[in-house]
């Protein structure tokens, strides 16, 4: 019966567009990711491989930059660092986020009167605004821009997890475990936590596409990744002051985001379409 | 709070540690830090003070004057421009769901999403500026250097409220009172504007209301690119340098524009819809 139902699921994953279209656009960005190395032409710090500013042309596909660095190896090596991005912060925020969750429903009382007062307030200040205030604190840097965008995010998984921790809160089986003198960890981690996974990878997957944006709108500011990194965000601030010369040096770059984050997004709405019916989009 | 020393921004490297210590005891900074935040607000509170800029050594205050109306006007336009295209364009969609037209604008909508609005603003000027040469690259000088500005900010929200006005009025289509008004043989364009609309723009005018801290912030970015020395830029500039009393007073505005923002939208909803008014006030026992 298992067997069943991973095939139907799988099915239904085939039949989704949205998914195999996001699946597919993904699976391309994981393999130049991987295979960076192999098929980019040059090292993304590789000075001086062609003349400074040379138009996108048969030798250089995307052009070359002030130092004379290929663009396409630059375009090629940053999409390590944006899918390390999506996968660190994604990390960080279900921590945050889920541990928080639990707390809320599971204690509620002033627990959940503390904490839910804490995730309204970081709920509804702009993420940008408080990401710039964290980062300021804590120092530039890519880890520190995805540390503090987690730190602003993780209310979108908090106010769920709370909400679907409290209704299995009061389910028999939670119950049957408090009984058998399970500790409130282990009710919360191995009784309820496992129950909220399906609606956990829904969150993720929608969630995924604004994480990397914000983070590589840190990098724009200057205050994610510095240079000489091939962060997307950093080329683009940096194609911004040869934007009338030099238009290569912001145009690839934003493809290759754009190309990205419509994939996660796209995925996104798939997954959200196979696992959760109810809240299929109109 | 901040890493980095205020001190070091102040003066040169080669001032004596001696002196730099007399300079940051006769500011303050030496101590502790509730000590030096409970100041800050008694300042702010009695004396309208936010200090003054490490960087600019001018009053906090007089820096924030200029750049305010640049900023508000950045936003209001973008805010006005949006509903425009948002509200018609939505309420269309709906109408004609699943049309050939609704596919298309949804799906653009999802494009725009995935589209920062960094790299919106820079494909705007090498089209609009630097091609047809229509709008000036970046400054602040005239109508026209705000127009490309205003639509790079919009994007990212206009995505949102028109997917939301779209969402709203195809819930409201189901509603009985829309079929009730059918019923009753009020003319299709009676129904449409007067029951469907006015009931879908609750939500979407609460959104409208909420969004505008986020325009705020994103007008950050959108004042970087464009080179409008608008609030977003004053902050961005004082965090890299660290004049930390201008990135506070900052933050404070952007804290209390949100707070009042959410509050107007609370208020609105409720003179908007009675049925919330009534929850409100406890119901009509």
């Amino acid at each position: 019966m298992n067997g069943n139902k991973s095939k139907e699921t799988l099915l239904s994953c085939l039949k989704n567009i949205n998914f195999m279209v996001g699946f597919l656009m993904l699976l391309s960005v994981l393999l130049v990711a991987v295979f960076a190395d192999q098929i980019a032409p040059y090292g993304f710090t590789d000075q001086g491989v062609g003349p400074r500013f040379t138009p996108p042309n048969g030798e250089f596909l995307f052009g070359t930059d002030e130092l004379g660095r290929d663009v396409l190896s630059r375009v090629i090596h940053g999409t390590r660092l944006t899918l390390w991005v999506a996968v660190l912060g994604a990390s960080l925020q279900l921590v945050i986020g889920v541990t928080v969750g639990l707390i809320c429903g599971y204690f509620g009382k002033w627990v959940d009167k503390f904490f839910s007062f804490l995730t309204d307030l970081t709920w509804c200040i702009p993420s940008t605004i408080l990401a710039l205030a964290v980062v300021t604190i804590m120092g530039k840097g890519l880890t520190n821009s995805v540390i503090a965008i987690a730190m602003v995010c993780w209310a979108s998984y908090a106010r769920p997890v709370r909400a679907k921790t409290m209704s299995i809160k009061t389910m028999a089986f939670v119950e049957t475990g408090a009984a058998f003198g399970e500790s409130s960890v282990a009710l919360m981690f191995r009784y309820i936590l496992p129950n909220v996974v399906p609606a956990l990878i829904v969150m993720v997957s929608t969630t995924l596409p604004a994480t990397i944006l914000s983070t590589t709108t840190l990098s724009f500011l200057g205050l994610g990744s510095q240079a000489p990194s091939p962060d997307w965000g950093l080329a683009l601030s940096n194609g911004i002051n040869y934007i009338g010369s030099a238009p290569w040096l912001s145009i690839f770059p934003g493809i290759a985001l754009v190309y990205t984050v419509l994939g996660f997004s796209l995925l996104g709405e798939g997954v959200r379409d196979i696992l959760d019916p109810h809240m299929k989009s109109q | 709070m901040m890493p980095g020393n205020p001190i070091d921004i102040m003066v040169d490297r080669k001032v004596p540690a001696e002196k730099r210590a007399e300079m940051a005891h006769e500011l303050g900074y030496d101590r502790p830090m509730h000590e030096q935040y409970l100041s800050w607000a008694k300042d702010i509170v009695f004396e309208q003070d936010f200090g003054n800029s490490v960087r600019y050594k001018v009053p906090v205050w007089g820096l924030m004057m200029d750049r305010i109306p640049r900023s508000l006007m950045l936003c209001g336009w973008a805010l006005f421009i949006e509903m425009l295209i948002a509200l018609p364009i939505g309420l269309l969609c709906a109408i004609k769901k699943n049309s050939l037209f609704d596919r298309f604008t949804v799906n653009f909508t999802l494009i725009l999403t995935a589209m920062p609005s960094f790299w919106l603003g820079a494909l705007l000027i090498i089209i609009f500026a630097v091609k047809l040469k229509w709008f000036p690259i970046s400054g602040y000088q005239s109508m026209k250097y705000f127009v490309l500005p205003v639509f790079a900010l919009m994007a990212s929200t206009l995505a949102g409220t028109l997917r939301l006005t779209r969402s709203e009025v195809l819930e409201v289509l189901n509603e009985k009172y829309v079929t009730t008004a059918y019923a009753k043989g009020l003319p299709d364009r009676t129904v449409k504007v007067k029951h469907v609309l006015r009931n879908a723009l609750i939500m979407v005018s609460v959104q409208v209301f909420m969004s505008v801290p986020w325009l705020i912030s994103g007008a950050v970015v959108t004042e970087t690119i464009f080179g409008i020395p608008g609030m977003g830029n004053l902050l961005l500039n004082s965090i890299v340098v660290q004049d930390f009393p201008v990135v506070q007073a900052v933050l404070l505005l952007i804290a209390i524009l949100t707070v009042v923002f959410n509050l107007i939208s609370d208020i609105v909803i409720a003179t908007l819809d009675p049925r919330i008014r009534i929850e409100l006030s406890g119901g009509d026992k």
